[in-house]
């Protein structure tokens, strides 16, 4: 038995029959506990492969496994969605309860967790995203970085084994994107959560083990950080940006100056440039 | 302006009548309603209003609160009571002063009228100034849940209502914001007659409608990928039960129906 915890095998998904299809033959795989960041400019098709990955969406062609249960295969389902957690975009649009801690309890409500096992649970999960402060709070007063913290504490509460997140920090100022994504990054190293991380923000996916990059429902790029966004060119090819220091790195390659092009981050950056300095 | 709507009128403190079971309160509620509709003259109001006495004093309710209920009704009060006053039927005058006639019984229906009207929506408020309406909706669904063997459906009702009630600030937010976007492009929601500020409202309700189905959907799928199905093996965080409390407010409410019937028969 691999670690392999989710497997697509040359998927396509369209949204009409005779459209072009917005996933075409996508096949990789993912690991038991992996961080990966699946990049991709607006319409590339990153949404629709979340969709696909708890069976929101059911594939046209191909087939995913969770895992190892077929997305396709009914009595899995729910097995699925309980399994494979999933967070959106619009943090208003997910919250179903008028209070934190109903509204913690949902998932667990549909997938039947016994009444009194429920409360534990609920302190649990909201202690790990460090929300128990607010767990009697109407969650239309919280900020938008804690009301996705809620929408995660929501899931963690169904005990799942992996968290995919479409854009969960779109909509978020500069502090809410960090505290959402360091939320998620804790409980991936804490719990061994594995988490598909969907984005266009830059500065998170360097932060990842692993980036995809999507474009036209193709999957174009995939390795570490460091291999992806040495390739600034083709990057803009995709309409992405580069990181400020990977682009810093080589605009000072094209002027001359030795740096090696896997320069992500402030610090790697200072390291070099002292490096070239002594 | 619009933020101030407050979800229902929840009165939060703790009390006897606060800790009762929400579907004790809806059918305490009906019994109380009956008792006020069953009382055919002035002396069964007693029982009533000690009653309401008692269950006020002991829901911790302050008797402001309590007669702020009554405000919305005045209109409505004030009709009831000259009308039955200046038209009832009978002979028997009491005041005479030239056109102006009170008879007996129109002074005894408008007071009977305008009690019992004012009986009923004290007692009702009483329910809702101690019960939320996420807990209301609970003992809704329970209550109707065993009309599902005629495909009543409670739980898809209960659910409704509670996202409903969820949603309310949310949309609130939502329309001040569109209201601001489109009043600094020069609308004008404020002047005008009746017609022209319901056509105002037109650039208003489009927008919020469109993005209201936006979010159901987005609603709707996030609510599917936490599981949801239906009722149907679903289980409950707040799981309601009957205790002494709900026995000894039973107790007292027959004890109401009891003597506004007694009051009835004997008189």
């Amino acid at each position: 038995m691999s670690s392999a915890h989710f497997v697509l095998n040359n998927v396509s998904y369209r949204y009409d029959e005779d459209a072009k299809p917005a996933l075409n033959k996508v096949s990789f795989s993912v690991n038991k506990g992996e961080f990966v960041a699946v990049l991709g400019h607006n319409g590339s098709g990153k949404s629709t492969l979340a969709k696909l990955l708890n069976g929101l969406f059911l594939p046209s062609e191909g087939h995913i496994l969770v895992s190892g249960m077929d997305t396709r295969d009914e009595q899995y389902t729910w097995d699925i969605r309980q399994k494979a957690g999933m967070v959106f975009q619009n943090p208003d649009n997910q919250i179903v309860a008028t209070v934190v801690r109903d509204d913690v309890a949902f998932g667990m409500e549909n997938i039947g967790v016994p009444s009194p096992q429920m409360p534990p649970r609920i302190d649990e999960a909201l202690g790990a995203v460090g929300m128990l402060p607010f767990v009697d709070r109407a969650p239309h007063l919280l900020s938008g970085g804690q009301k996705q913290r809620v929408a995660i504490a929501g899931i963690l509460a169904m005990h799942p084994e992996a968290l995919i997140l479409d854009e969960a920090t779109a909509m978020l100022d500069p502090s809410g994107r960090k505290e959402v994504f360091d939320t998620v990054q804790r409980l991936n190293q804490e719990q061994g959560i594995t988490v598909i991380w969907i984005t266009h923000f830059m500065e998170e996916a360097a932060k990842s083990e692993r980036v995809m990059v999507i474009h036209q429902g193709e999957v174009r790029m995939d390795g570490t950080p460091r291999e992806v966004f040495a390739q600034g060119e083709t990057l803009r090819s995709f309409r992405l940006d580069v990181p400020p220091m990977a682009l810093l790195s080589e605009e000072l390659r094209g002027r001359g100056i030795d740096l090696p092009p896997d320069i992500l981050t402030v610090e790697d950056m200072e390291r070099e440039v002292l490096a070239r300095c002594r | 302006m619009l933020r101030d709507i407050t979800l229902g009128q929840y009165y939060p403190v703790d009390s006897f009548v606060h800790q009762l079971d929400p579907r004790t309160k809806i059918l305490l509620t009906l019994g109380y309603i009956i008792a006020v509709f069953m009382a055919s003259n002035l002396l069964a109001y007693v029982p009533i209003v000690l009653f309401l006495v008692l269950a006020i004093r002991v829901s911790r309710i302050p008797a402001k609160m309590m007669l702020r209920s009554i405000r919305p009704l005045r209109v409505l009060l004030i009709f009831t009571f000259v009308l039955n006053l200046f038209f009832g039927a009978g002979d028997e005058v009491v005041f005479r002063l030239g056109f102006i006639v009170i008879k007996y019984e129109g002074l005894m229906n408008a007071l009977h009228f305008s009690l019992r009207l004012i009986f009923l929506v004290m007692g009702t408020s009483l329910m809702t100034l101690t019960t939320p309406p996420v807990v209301l909706t609970d003992g809704l669904e329970k209550l109707a849940s065993p009309l599902r063997v005629i495909k009543f459906p409670a739980h898809e009702m209960a659910m409704m209502m509670t996202i409903a009630l969820r949603f309310i600030p949310t949309l609130v937010e939502e329309a001040d914001k569109i209201m601001k976007a489109q009043t600094a492009r020069g609308a004008d929601f404020t002047s005008g007659n009746i017609k022209q500020r319901t056509q105002a409202m037109i650039p208003l309700l489009v927008p919020l409608f469109i993005s209201a189905f936006r979010r159901a959907g987005d609603l709707a799928m996030a609510m599917e990928a936490r599981c949801y199905h239906g009722g149907e093996g679903r289980t409950r965080l707040h799981v309601l039960k009957y205790g002494v409390k709900d026995a000894l407010a039973a107790l007292v409410v027959l004890g109401l129906l009891a003597a506004v019937f007694l009051v009835g028969k004997l008189l």
